[in-house]
């Protein structure tokens, strides 16, 4: 018996519950990796610009990054000087809440921490 | 006339399962019901009067006769956390403890029902320091009733087997998902020898089989769950109202437990215990081995044509408020008989606020009064509980009003003192 | 035995007589085994069929210091949770405890079973000289001695158990003897060293009726 199975749905609720009958039970979290949907966004005042000529494709941001906000993209991306990556990293802007540590981290300060307008 | 046959008939059967009587100590007897239970995790950190439970349950992990883990703890703190987590994963998990004990681990009780983990313990109520004290009250026990948990209370060593195997079943219950803790009066039912039916593992994984892993949201790494998670005010409230609701609604399983018991092996339980109630005028209140004394008294009152009755409490938590109310309904007088104190308290007996609550909401007001004696170890003879009744007796015909609790036996305190402040 | 007929305490294997109560209290020094002959006595009491409470004065147990046992036996559950205070039956495991406090409340129609050199006549004698009153009944064995001669420790428990028994039936010597093999199962030579004990201490054990 596991998770999938009927009998234990029942105290599960909803996803999104509206009242207590609603509610899993012990308040247990049954969604993994629903993180995610929290939008985490809102609490940057100033937010991560990676200057892709600059990078160097090191990975340090996105070994750093508390969040898990630095993505690794299959995107090929050839410098100013003809020198071609095969990946690229991007900010996911959803979920950054621009703590800056990648900036204070990238070896060839490729990061710059800019003001956040909205 | 059929139907009494069958049932004769089924009782013979019964007998012939548990026909073995054994002479055993509240202690071993909540160690057998471990074994019998097939517990799979026991934590459990020694502290008097219940250190034989440790004891036992390791030579029988030792002795091969029960396959558990047993996880030794550094303190009851830990203990009560592992058999948590050892039940978030599904395991059948099991604890006991006494007075301070109990204490260090508080924390940890609110978390095991919060968390809704069918956690077993078995405590050997014992007094609370300061002074240091090792003998038998129930303030430890009274001190669990705002946590969560479901109690219930043991009278002599036999109950102390079946509360327990009951215990599983009713925590283990799909409908319930509560820990439970199963009383005995420390030394007075963890020390005493007394006769036991045990029922064997065969009977006991019948009556509470372990269900198949998985039936309850448990910790499997192939399909994630967080638990623990934090209740932001959004919703908090709501998880605690749904431990109102599922501590409420365990009674039923509790009185099906109970009555499957009873129809199985001869032994049935209810939530309270009535004791020649049925044309009773003076009724007292009381629980645990305690109650054995109450019953004692009452024999012996109605030996002088005194009408006398008892009620025992067998489930504290959740409170039999209907059944209370329905037994006392018809008395003349009650009172109730605790080895607790609700220090600064309305009424500084706890059992007694709160039926004397229940009855006055449904409109019900009668002589009635709050006792409380045992403190510590204090022995509480038979003649006291007559001189108890008595007392009531007196309330009863001259209809004054017993504003605060009696403390009898206080040397060199006399109890109707206390009215007049 | 003598004592049993007074009560009116049927021999123990004869099966449907009933039993009045009986209270029995055991008097000794921590590490004598008064506990234990206690908790053995109303072990054989249940297996016997009967009810019984088996218990000690609950303290911090010390070797040496005094010690209180309790049995209660009963043809009914017993609801009677309170220590004893007025014994149908006092076993005095020590004799150099003090009479003034192993007879306190001992009924005058009850059994006093004493470990001593001395015969029952010389006791209830002793005890007069004493000031005290004996009760109807004195029983007497060199426990000691017994206990010594084959255990080599003078740990006079079930030297005790099988003189009261003798003087007072309320279960058999035979179901005792079980209870205390089976205790001892794990080492059977202080098993069978036991029951030599119990043999020879129930035949040494005087009974004197006044």
């Amino acid at each position: 018996m596991s998770i999938k199975d009927e009998g234990f749905k029942r105290y599960l609720g909803k996803k999104y519950p509206e009242t207590w009958r609603d509610m899993p039970i012990a308040a247990i979290v049954p969604w993994p990796g629903n993180t995610a949907e929290v939008k985490t966004h809102a609490w940057r005042t100033i937010k991560p610009v990676i200057d892709q000529d600059k990078c160097i494709r090191c990975r340090l941001c996105w070994t750093f990054c508390p969040d898990g906000a630095i993505l690794e993209v299959d995107e090929e991306y050839k410098t100013s000087s003809g020198r071609v990556f095969k990946i690229s990293y991007k900010v996911d802007y959803d979920h950054c809440k621009g703590c800056g540590i990648c900036a204070a981290e990238c070896p060839v300060n490729a990061i710059e921490m800019v003001p956040e307008e909205r | 006339m059929s139907l009494t046959l069958e049932k004769k008939e089924e009782r013979k059967e019964l007998r012939q399962v548990v026909s073995k009587r054994i002479a055993a100590t509240g202690n071993y007897a909540a160690a057998l019901a471990v074994k019998d239970a097939d517990v799979d995790v026991a934590a459990i950190y020694p502290i008097t009067p219940q250190v034989q439970i440790a004891e036992k349950i390791a030579e029988f992990v030792a002795n091969g006769e029960l396959d558990a883990e047993v996880i030794h703890v550094e303190g009851e703190h830990s203990a009560l956390s592992a058999v948590v987590a050892a039940a978030a994963t599904g395991a059948r998990a099991f604890t006991a403890t006494s007075s301070q004990g109990l204490e260090y681990m508080h924390e940890m009780l609110y978390i095991a029902s919060s968390l809704r983990q069918p956690v077993v313990m078995a405590l050997a109520t014992r007094a609370l320091s300061a002074p240091i004290n090792i003998w038998n009250d129930y303030a430890d026990a009274f001190g669990m009733r705002e946590t969560g948990w479901i109690m219930l209370f043991s009278e002599n060593v036999q109950e102390v087997y079946d509360n327990l195997v009951q215990a599983f079943r009713i925590a283990e219950h799909p409908d319930v998902l509560l820990p439970v803790v199963v009383t005995l009066d420390g030394y007075i039912l963890s020390h005493t020898i007394e006769p036991l039916e045990p029922l064997g593992r065969e009977e006991v994984l019948s009556f509470a089989p372990k269900r198949p892993r998985g039936y309850r949201p448990v910790l499997d790494p192939d399909y994630p769950i967080t638990v623990g998670t934090l209740g932001t005010p959004h919703w908090y409230y709501e998880a605690k109202y749904q431990q109102v609701v599922a501590l409420r609604e365990s009674k039923r399983i509790i009185e099906e437990a109970g009555r499957e018991f009873g129809k199985k092996y001869g032994r049935e339980y209810g939530l309270i215990e009535e004791y020649m109630m049925d044309d009773a005028e003076l009724a007292f209140v009381s629980l645990g081995a305690t109650a054995s004394l109450v019953k004692a008294a009452v024999d012996r009152l109605r030996k002088e044509g005194i009408k006398a009755g008892m009620i025992k409490l067998r489930v504290l938590r959740p409170f039999p408020v209907d059944e209370v109310v329905k037994a006392l309904e018809n008395v003349e007088a009650w009172a109730t008989l605790n080895r607790t104190i609700s220090y600064g308290a309305a009424i500084e007996e706890p059992l007694f606020t709160e039926i004397a609550a229940a009855l006055a909401v449904r409109g019900i007001v009668k002589p009635m009064a709050s006792f409380v004696h045992g403190m510590g170890g204090r022995d509480i003879f038979v003649r006291e509980i007559v001189e108890m009744y008595k007392k009531l007796d007196e309330i009863r015909k001259s209809g004054r009003k017993v504003k605060r609790t009696y403390f009898w036996g206080v040397k060199g305190h006399d109890p109707e003192e206390d009215q007049a402040m | 035995m003598v004592w049993a007929k007074f009560l009116g305490v049927r021999a123990s294997n004869s099966r449907g007589g009933t039993m009045p109560r009986i209270e029995i209290r055991f008097h000794g020094r921590g590490g004598q085994g008064a506990v234990t002959a206690a908790e053995s006595l109303g072990e054989a009491a249940i297996l016997e069929g009967k009810y019984a409470l088996a218990f000690p004065e609950y303290g911090a147990e010390r070797r040496g210091a005094p010690v209180l046992a309790f049995t209660r036996i009963d043809d009914k559950p017993i609801y009677e949770r309170e220590p004893i205070l007025e014994p149908d039956i006092v076993v005095v495991l020590d004799p150099s405890l003090p009479p003034q406090i192993y007879l306190k409340g001992l009924k005058k129609t009850g059994l006093l079973v004493i470990n001593t050199k001395r015969s029952p006549d010389r006791v209830a004698e002793h005890l007069r000289g004493s000031g005290l009153e004996p009760p109807r009944c004195v029983a007497s064995v060199d426990a000691t001695d017994v206990a010594v001669k084959h255990i080599g420790a003078p740990i006079v428990n079930t030297a005790m158990l099988a003189a009261l028994i003798k003087a007072s039936r309320v279960v058999s010597l035979e179901t005792v003897k079980k209870v205390i093999y089976d205790r001892f199962s794990a080492r059977p030579r202080i098993a069978e060293a036991n029951m030599k004990v119990m043999d020879e201490a129930y035949e040494e054990t005087e009974v004197v009726c006044l």
